[in-house]
């Protein structure tokens, strides 16, 4: 009915379906109200005293989070995450011409193939005690850890990538002349980018819980030691806020990549979802 | 000038094991396509006429035998032999413009030049208008439209088609079939046509080429010497369709 409405009607039409969509959409945050205030009331007036500190009420966290977005505290700790994040992040595209050579050349492939399917399985937290002893607390550390969340979805990804190109576009390109390195770059690499955007996009979603992990134990800064730290000090309403930004700094990251690749690719399908 | 030749030509590809022999796909392939010669190649599926057609492309070798465009031996794929295919094999990031000028950055044409050559041939096959489309954007037909300019736009010396309107629809096939004609009458070039379809051999052709089954061989080379556009109702056409229908049948009959 409503889209049967705003076709071929005036601004005012659109502005109010829109407005009506908002609402809608609103009417998605119910549940999430509910528990806010059943939250709010059980920490408030059902939790004891000492009780009530392991679960401070909405309104405490909210209040923490405000004190620590004024001080600046906050986006000092984000900043320092974001900051290991993109350098592992650069690090990881080293990933994407790997997996080109992969999926173009057999033997690269059977040479490379098994030191990947042995490295693979091992979660990036397994090597939190030995990147420790390798390069001690602090970013490098950290950035090794992300590195390796990042690493592989990347990879398998491109990998999946320049496999399913039509053998047929590839042909077309050479018998319009394309030299093989004008087809790696001008064919492969543009056919496979949907699968390597969808690649960087679980990478930088498994980087960053690889992130919190490795800062848990291995940082002086950043928002995994900024929970951490707050728990020695019993700190709870600064916990859930690391929390909180930890789940929405996340979510923003993917959403972004998602925006950007259908954006600027579309033509593709795998995107357009 | 382009004149293809094709002198005992025969492609074996190898077997791996006992369960997998190697396969015959060609033997003793012997013709010649003359200069600005529309040629159609036709036989069942799986008779090689397709194996012939990447060899001539050179996107594989023959175990046997010459190919020689304009004399000189056919080496590794390039624009002097573009191709146009099943699937149209378009570039999906690409739009059409920009899908008709590839081959030609690949050939370093100056950009003044692409644009004026790019809108000729965009002008040629009727897609006037869509020229910043993407190809997920355009029907079966509009797409091979693209594909066929984009091979034309490079003046390859020879135009390779595989079975490039097998994938439209009736109505559609048809209609490609007359634009493929005048596009070629406004664009004059040597032209080989891979085909299982004889109305499309015959609607097309100066000349047709049989094929046997398997290994494939050049069974018959027939002229088709009647004014275009032919009338499916035509005698003559009716005459030569039975005729190649008869050469195919009896194909068949061998084989069981």
């Amino acid at each position: 009915m409503s889209t049967i409405a705003t076709v071929g009607v005036g601004k005012a039409n659109k502005v109010q379906s829109r407005w009506l969509v908002g609402v809608k959409r609103l009417k998605n945050f119910g549940l999430l109200a509910v528990v806010l205030l059943l939250w709010q009331v059980a920490s408030t007036y059902i939790l004891d005293k000492t009780t009530a500190v392991l679960l401070p009420p909405p309104s405490a966290i909210a209040r923490a989070g405000w004190e620590m977005i004024q001080t600046g505290e906050l986006f000092a700790h984000l900043r320092d995450s974001l900051s290991r994040e993109l350098v592992a992040f650069i690090w990881a595209t080293s990933a994407i011409p790997l997996a080109i050579a992969m999926g173009w050349s057999k033997t690269i492939n059977d040479q490379v193939d098994p030191l990947v399917e042995v490295l693979r399985p091992v979660p990036p937290l397994a090597w939190i005690p030995l990147s420790i002893l390798w390069f001690g607390i602090g970013d490098v550390q950290n950035q090794f850890i992300i590195f390796l969340g990042m690493f592989f979805p990347i990879l398998l990804n491109t990998i999946a990538g320049v496999k399913n190109i039509e053998p047929n576009i590839i042909r077309a390109a050479q018998c319009l002349g394309a030299s093989q390195p004008r087809i790696l770059r001008r064919i492969v690499l543009r056919a496979a980018l949907p699968q390597i955007i969808t690649g960087i996009r679980v990478g930088l979603g498994v980087g960053w819980m690889a992130l919190v992990a490795a800062e848990l134990v291995g940082a002086n800064s950043g928002l995994g030691f900024l929970i951490n730290d707050a728990r020695t000090l019993l700190r709870t309403d600064i916990v859930i806020v690391g929390m909180i930004t930890i789940g929405i700094v996340g979510l923003v990251i993917d959403r972004t990549i998602r925006i950007i690749g259908r954006r600027t690719m579309p033509w593709s399908r795998a995107l357009a979802a | 000038m382009a004149t293809l030749t094709a002198t005992g030509v025969a492609k074996e590809f190898p077997g791996h094991s006992a369960d997998d022999p190697s396969v015959l796909a060609l033997r003793g392939v012997n013709f010649t396509v003359n200069h600005n010669e529309f040629c159609s190649v036709l036989g069942h599926s799986g008779c090689g006429k397709t194996t012939l057609l990447t060899l001539v492309a050179g996107f594989d070798e023959p175990t046997e035998g010459e190919l020689l465009l304009d004399g000189k031996p056919i080496g590794k794929p390039g624009w002097e032999r573009s191709m146009i295919f099943q699937d149209y094999a378009l570039f999906h990031w690409l739009t059409v413009e920009d899908n008709i000028a590839f081959g030609l950055q690949m050939k370093n044409v100056a950009r003044e030049k692409q644009k004026s050559i790019v809108n000729n041939y965009i002008h040629l096959v009727g897609l006037t208008g869509f020229e910043k489309r993407y190809p997920h954007q355009l029907s079966g037909g509009m797409r091979q439209r693209v594909s066929i300019a984009r091979a034309l736009a490079v003046e390859p010396q020879i135009l390779l088609m595989d079975e490039p309107f097998a994938a439209l629809d009736a109505q559609n096939r048809g209609l490609m079939q007359q634009e493929m004609l005048r596009i070629w009458q406004h664009a004059r070039k040597t032209c080989l046509l891979v085909t299982h379809s004889i109305e499309e051999a015959i609607a097309l052709s100066d000349r047709i080429l049989v094929m046997t089954r398997r290994p494939g061989t050049i069974k018959a080379d027939l002229y088709v010497d009647l004014p275009r556009p032919r009338d499916e109702d035509n005698p003559s056409v009716i005459a030569l369709k039975k005729q190649i229908r008869d050469l195919i049948h009896n194909e068949f009959e061998i084989e069981r």
